[in-house]
């Protein structure tokens, strides 16, 4: 298996004193004292029953600890649009974000599409990121879709998977060979799902709103149809495909059928596809530009239902800062993306588990889930286990960017809404990632 | 009202407003001195970035007619060429403090995103295939002096929907005014869902007879080029408003310039149910009322006696 890579870290010695351990994989949900010491959950054990003989102690105070997230689609913007973001702040992004790992893709400048450019990322990874984190490289030199990459070199180089997000495998024939070729070199193909000729020049999704505002739509059905087509291949090449950003109610339908059908078809949801309408896009405020654009109210229902039942696998932000002056462009010349690292949790707990629509259980279940996607250790909170951890406090009241961002960039279209829930503190792989810096310190 | 930027923005009560304020300025036009000094000393800035005689020349020539200073402002072979963003653009004229800034842009939004970057007043004059508002004011106005209320008149836009602000604006505005719109044209130039917006949907001329009022879009050639069309001869066959189609108690309009033998057949164009050079007319003096109502609006809703008085040789 590949490895995650991360910069230094001081190992954290650490008493979380009288938690509420909530892990749904594990079946803890009660007060309890955690020891993490050396890298691991070194020790669970009733409230007040721990002694008190690490460096430092958290009081928990009520609130809830609960497994660290994995995000499996972040853009990380290195190398060449550092501008946008690095190594250094999407991770501290992450982190601010109760990430514990997150999986970085490749459209980046040149292309992660050759064994010594994966290389010389995850050596500058390996000085500056503060959680662990992996890269996809590209299925296509160039994401031109035109060459396979060297899957087989770059897989021994450490990549993830493979994806040319951003941008869909347009040939049928390529992703095909793709598939063929996964079974030399293993790692799942994510794939970005849309047809282009039935894109256009959309800027948003075609429906009421576009139609009102003059601007170019994209419709469902071009991401839906793509979907139909690679689930039919992969089923047929016995592959593993992994489909990004679920929007549209269409493509639900299409991946439920095709897990039924036994197809090796796992997928993702946005908290922004899942909470956010092409109502919002009203505005033509360009951090409400993503691809694939927001679309209907019933697409973002359905959205959410499938993140309940499972059909959606898990939520992966799809992280996509850009510099202010890229974004303070009329909408139809801003690049597509917001970020979403550090409102994924709070966001998502605000508008779907306060209202009791989705349980606080199966939300900690798909911001985790991710990890499985791509063959590595979902976080579990367990003795002798990695220390993958999120402090939570699920009462705090915060209003999105109040106080500005980790990230470099500040395109989260989120910001100014009122959220509860907050990440107090993250602990990813033992060390200590991030704390809110308001947070009460007792030392030992 | 502070800026004009979308027919939303405006009520009927407002629409009216800036109709009675244009034909107050239309007998100043009739006269032998037709400048008056309602907005001396104010300064009209005209930012376009996309090429237009008609609508800048309308704006220009409302501005002075009203004493108004004013500067255009072309995006070609200035700074925008050089790659300073919209943004860096109106933060140096904002420098000039102009008291009402004029804009068209080939993007939908752009003339609301700049209102965020000065305290001038912002007139859209076209944000990409969004909205054109004062054109559809002027054609409100023309078919007003026509018609006399669009109250209950059944008036069809016809033609590529898609890529029109004009259509768009006026739908909004000939709906606030009372009247039920029809949009018609081939399918693959009739947006999904503009239903929503309260107009009814036609992919034929078969009902043109119902209208009171035919308003024909202009076809771009490059809509061919672009396949949205088969061929102009096609679009001609199924869509051209011609003798055969209008009726002689129906008004026909178009925004200009006209493709004769396109969208409409030189017979139509000529004929008395036209009025597309009432609406050309109609342009400086509800362009005089808009920026009448922007810059000096809130301070006298009715023009003092002495702004309407003929300015000294």
């Amino acid at each position: 298996m590949t490895d995650l890579v991360q910069g230094p870290s001081v190992p954290a010695d650490l008493l979380i004193r009288d938690v509420h351990v909530l892990d749904p994989r594990e079946g803890i949900d009660a007060r309890h004292d955690v020891r993490v010491r050396e890298g691991q959950v070194a020790e669970i054990g009733t409230a007040g029953s721990l002694q008190a003989d690490t460096a430092e102690i958290v009081e928990g105070e009520g609130r809830h600890l609960v497994p660290g997230f994995v995000d499996p689609h972040v853009h990380l913007r290195v190398p060449g649009q550092e501008h946008k973001e690095d190594l250094d702040t999407g991770t501290r992004a992450a982190a601010a974000g109760g990430f514990v790992a997150v999986l970085g893709m490749p459209n980046t400048d040149p292309v992660v599409d050759s064994a010594p450019i994966l290389r010389s990322l995850r050596d500058a990874a390996a000085r500056e990121a503060r959680i662990p984190v992996g890269f996809l490289a590209s299925i296509t030199r160039g994401l031109a879709g035109e060459e396979l990459t060297e899957m087989g070199e770059l897989r021994v180089e450490g990549a993830m998977g493979f994806t040319d997000d951003g941008k869909p495998v347009v040939s049928a024939g390529m992703l095909r060979k793709a598939l063929q070729y996964q079974r030399l070199a293993g790692g799942v193909l994510a794939l970005h799902e849309e047809d282009p000729s039935l894109s256009g020049k959309g800027v948003m999704h075609e429906g009421e709103i576009s139609a009102l505002l003059g601007v170019a739509g994209i419709p469902s059905v071009s991401e839906s149809t793509m979907i139909a087509r690679d689930a039919a291949i992969a089923g047929y090449e016995e592959g593993r495909i992994h489909i990004q950003h679920l929007s549209a109610r269409e493509s639900i339908d299409v991946v439920r059928a095709a897990k039924a059908a036994g197809v090796q078809i796992t997928c993702e949801a946005s908290p922004h596809h899942l909470l956010l309408t092409h109502d919002d896009v009203r505005s033509l405020e360009t951090r409400f530009k993503m691809n694939p654009p927001l679309r209907t109210e019933e697409d973002r229902v359905a959205l959410v239902e499938a993140l309940r039942d499972g059909t959606i696998d898990c939520v992966a932000t799809d992280h996509a800062p850009h510099a202010r002056d890229e974004k303070e462009v009329p909408f139809e010349q801003a690049p597509m993306g917001t970020t979403g690292l550090e409102t994924s949790f709070a966001a998502l707990h605000t508008d779907l588990v306060g209202p009791g629509i989705l349980p606080l259980e199966t939300l900690l279940l798909r911001m985790t889930e991710g990890a499985a996607l791509f063959d590595l250790p979902v976080p579990r909170i367990a003795k002798d286990q990695p220390a993958n951890l999120a402090l939570l406090d699920l009462d705090a009241v915060w209003i999105a960017g109040e106080h500005g961002w980790e990230s470099r960039s500040d395109n989260c279209c989120f910001t100014g809404r009122r959220m509860r829930g907050r990440v107090v503190m993250t602990v990813a792989a033992g060390a200590v990632a991030f704390r809110e810096r308001a947070f009460t310190v007792v030392g030992a | 009202v502070k800026h004009l930027i979308s027919i939303e923005d405006l009520d009927r009560e407002a629409i009216e407003r800036i109709v009675a304020q244009a034909q107050r300025f239309a007998e100043v036009s009739d006269r032998e001195i037709k400048k008056v000094p309602a907005l001396r000393g104010r300064m009209v800035l005209n930012l376009f970035y996309e090429a237009s005689t008609r609508t800048r020349s309308s704006f220009e020539l409302a501005a002075k007619r009203l004493s108004a200073d004013v500067v255009n402002f072309a995006a070609s072979g200035s700074s925008v060429e050089k790659g300073e963003s919209l943004k860096d653009t109106i933060l140096t004229l904002g420098a000039h403090k102009p008291d009402a800034i004029v804009i068209r842009t080939p993007w939908a939004g752009a003339a609301e995103l700049v209102s965020g970057w000065t305290s001038a007043a912002i007139v859209n004059a076209g944000d990409g295939k969004h909205e054109h508002p004062t054109q559809a004011l002027l054609d409100v106005y023309t078919l007003i002096r026509r018609i006399g209320t669009l109250d209950d008149a059944n008036i069809w836009i016809v033609g590529d929907v898609a890529h029109s602000r004009v259509a768009r604006s006026n739908i909004l505005a000939f709906q606030k005014m009372g009247a039920k719109v029809t949009v018609a044209g081939p399918p693959t130039l009739i947006p999904r869902g503009i239903e929503a917006m309260g107009c009814a949907v036609r992919y034929t001329l078969d009902d043109l007879s119902d209208a009171d009022v035919v308003y024909a879009l202009r076809m771009q050639k490059e809509r061919m080029t672009e396949a949205w069309v088969p061929s102009m001869r096609e679009y001609a066959t199924f869509y051209q408003v011609n003798g055969r189609r209008l009726g002689s108690r129906q008004v026909l309009m178009h925004p200009g310039p006209v493709n004769r033998g396109v969208e409409l057949s030189g017979e139509v164009v000529d004929s008395p149910q036209a009025v597309i050079t009432a609406q050309v007319e109609a342009g400086v003096v509800v362009r005089m009322a808009v920026l009448y109502e922007l810059l000096a609006g809130a301070r006298a809703p009715e023009p003092a006696p002495t702004d309407l008085e003929p300015q000294p040789a």
